[in-house]
């Protein structure tokens, strides 16, 4: 039974890892851009759920509807500004400026909070759970897949019917072609950036809340993690992401299973052994990343 | 039709200029410097020279990231998997009797060897992917390694024999950093001269057209990885010898190593032998005098970074280059044409 019940939370925690991929695959699907920055810009939003909570009063939930809209601003701001410039220089340029940031987040936070884990408080949500045939499962958990699967359709959705969605399928075919036709590209790049950021910034919240809080460093185990989702999914496909979470979350879970250190590393290994047998990943097509 | 044979470089035709002269003037200028370096130890006191073998590793380190992704186009954030493989392979020699110093050469060979097989995981991914695979990598490695208790698990540890005089043992420890920056450097520039350095240079401008015109692209990379592998190794050992041991294998195997690579060399200038050196004594001056000013320190490299690459993308060797005309290494080629006898410049085939 406890393998079972390995599965089924490794599942569960697969939603998690979709969630914080998603932001990772848009980014790169419509502007061929690999965010270096995206673990620790999640932590960011999760810390800037912590400064809600000490300031105003608000619930970690409700500091959402702040934390959100502000790390959308923050993309659509970074990619006009920073991002677009960077590439136009080169194809290193959008990766050293992202690893830039990547190093400034974290250290601009021990500094402004220290080095302390921050507490991201929800009630009893963290430890509810409901069970059903034997298998005790969290609240949060489900409710994290549950948020993973409708944010997915409802992207895939808006990428398929929206007008703005359409532009951004056009602007990551042929950009030229899309600007030729009175579009300006640019502006595309930046509202997808925004959206890519309003899903990570949920991802650092609701990673923090799993943790029971975050500390500055955090970011650099969920870009891999966000990283080894896209890649064992598939590029290109947001359903692929959330098969990419599950896979590996059961690795995660099953590993643990044989010791309580090794999840992290079984879930490399599962990383590596994709890209060595089906470096695609498992619904992606035949391009190559 | 009888066309004669003539001599390759007679009167108009067409020969290749490689700058010779000036790249032995700056290879005997940069012996007799290495010659001053080796014999500073016997003029000045250790307190100076080991700070100096500080630098030695930070050049070490970022010439060997310009390798990768100056001339490659190859852009790794997890070389420091291979600085800790360094490091701690100098534990695994020395444990086995072997002094110090020579463990750190078997050990940067040993990671030559395991960057192979890791050269075929790490080429399924490309541009950023192939940034964030190696990154993954590293990860694994660190994971790897701090399972084996004799490694002193996750805690670090001390190098068992070491030489025992102080004052002898800095000496030797300079004179391998030393070693290092200098075989690194040299082993750069003499493949970037090479035949291979011209396919790599046209693999990073334009990888499709190269391997159209008949390089092997996967080839060449790989050489670059696994020297680039064992340069880093080599480094590790040396910040591993320094401080005599591991303090933090999450330090050795973290990613801030990358960032002070990718620093160095952006600042210093990308794609040049040059920049890299002077990135490094930026960084090492930096260092030295804003460390201790806490983690602002390291927002500000950050910041500087991201502004130098948007507004600065040669660097300071880069642009001090392109505006004097200044090369002390020249890697290129140029054609000139001999001026024909009578005074033409033409390069068609004369007819008896």
């Amino acid at each position: 039974m406890s393998w079972l019940n390995a599965v089924v939370q490794g599942v569960l925690l697969g939603g998690f890892f979709a969630i914080s991929a998603l932001g990772l695959s848009i980014v790169f699907g419509v502007m061929r851009i690999v965010n270096l920055a995206h673990g620790a810009l999640m932590i960011l939003a999760a810390y800037g759920s912590v400064l809600l909570i000490e300031r105003t009063g608000l619930g970690t939930w409700s500091s959402l509807l702040v934390v959100v809209p502000v790390m959308a601003a923050l993309g659509y701001l970074l990619q006009r500004l920073v991002l677009q410039r960077a590439v136009s220089i080169s194809e290193l340029a959008p990766l050293m400026v992202t690893f830039g940031i990547s190093i400034m987040i974290p250290n601009a936070l021990v500094e402004l909070f220290t080095s302390d884990v921050q507490a991201l408080p929800t009630g009893n949500l963290a430890t509810r759970s409901v069970s059903a045939g034997g298998i005790a499962v969290g609240l949060l958990p489900l409710l994290t897949f549950g948020i993973a699967v409708v944010l997915i359709a409802g992207l895939q959705l808006f990428l398929a019917r929206a007008r703005s969605g359409r532009l951004m399928r056009a602007a990551a075919d042929d950009s030229q072609a899309l600007r030729l036709m009175g579009v300006d590209n640019r502006v595309v790049y930046a509202q997808a950036t925004a959206i890519a950021f309003a899903t990570l910034a949920l991802a650092g919240v609701l990673f923090g809340v799993r943790q029971g809080g975050v500390a500055p460093f955090d970011g650099q185990v969920t870009v891999l993690l966000a990283f080894e989702t896209v890649i064992i999914g598939g590029l290109g496909s947001l359903w692929g992401t959330l098969v990419g979470g599950i896979v590996l979350g059961v690795t995660q879970t099953l590993g643990g299973e044989f010791s309580p250190e090794v999840p992290l590393l079984v879930g490399n290994l599962m990383f590596l052994a994709v890209l060595a047998f089906r470096p695609n990943g498992i619904l992606g097509r035949e391009t190559r990343a | 039709m009888t066309t004669t044979t003539q001599p390759q470089t007679t009167a108009g035709s067409v020969r290749v200029d490689r700058d010779r002269g000036r790249a032995m003037l700056a290879v005997g200028l940069a012996l007799v410097a290495l010659v001053a370096l080796a014999a500073a130890p016997y003029f000045i006191g250790p307190g100076i020279t080991t700070d100096w073998g500080n630098l030695f590793y930070l050049v070490t380190l970022a010439s060997m990231w310009n390798l990768l992704a100056g001339y490659a186009g190859m852009l790794s954030v997890g070389q420091q998997g291979f600085i800790g493989l360094g490091a701690y392979g100098v534990f695994v020699f020395n444990d086995r009797g072997v002094n110090p110093y020579l463990s750190a050469v078997i050990a940067a060979a040993v990671v030559a060897a395991i960057a192979f097989p890791v050269s075929y995981l790490a080429f399924r991914l490309r541009g950023g992917y192939f940034a964030i695979g190696t990154w993954v990598i590293a990860e694994v490695m660190r994971q790897i390694i701090v399972r084996f208790e004799s490694l002193g698990a996750g805690k670090g540890r001390t190098i068992s024999a070491y030489t025992e005089d102080p004052i002898l043992r800095k000496a030797y420890t300079y004179w391998l950093a030393l070693g290092v920056m200098a075989v690194a450097l040299a082993a750069g520039y003499a493949l970037l001269r090479s035949r291979t350095g011209l396919a790599l240079q046209s693999i990073r401008d334009n990888e499709p057209a190269a391997g159209a015109v008949g390089i092997r692209v996967s080839r060449v990379k790989r050489l670059v990885f696994i020297a680039s592998a064992a340069g880093c190794a080599a480094a590790g050992a040396v910040i591993c010898i320094r401080s005599l041991g591991v303090a933090q294998p999450n330090e050795i195997f973290g990613v801030g190593y990358s960032a002070i690579m990718i620093f160095a060399v952006v600042i210093g200038g990308i794609g040049t032998i040059e920049g890299p050196v002077v990135g490094a004594v930026v960084y090492y001056l930096l260092d030295k005098y804003f460390g201790q000013s806490g983690v602002w320190y390291f927002v500000g490299l950050g910041l500087v970074a991201i502004l130098v690459t948007l507004f600065l993308p040669k660097g300071i060797w880069g642009e001090l280059a392109s505006r004097w005309h200044l090369s002390l290494l020249p890697v290129g080629y140029r054609t000139r044409s001999t001026p024909h006898p009578t005074g033409w410049l033409t390069a068609r085939d004369h007819r008896p």
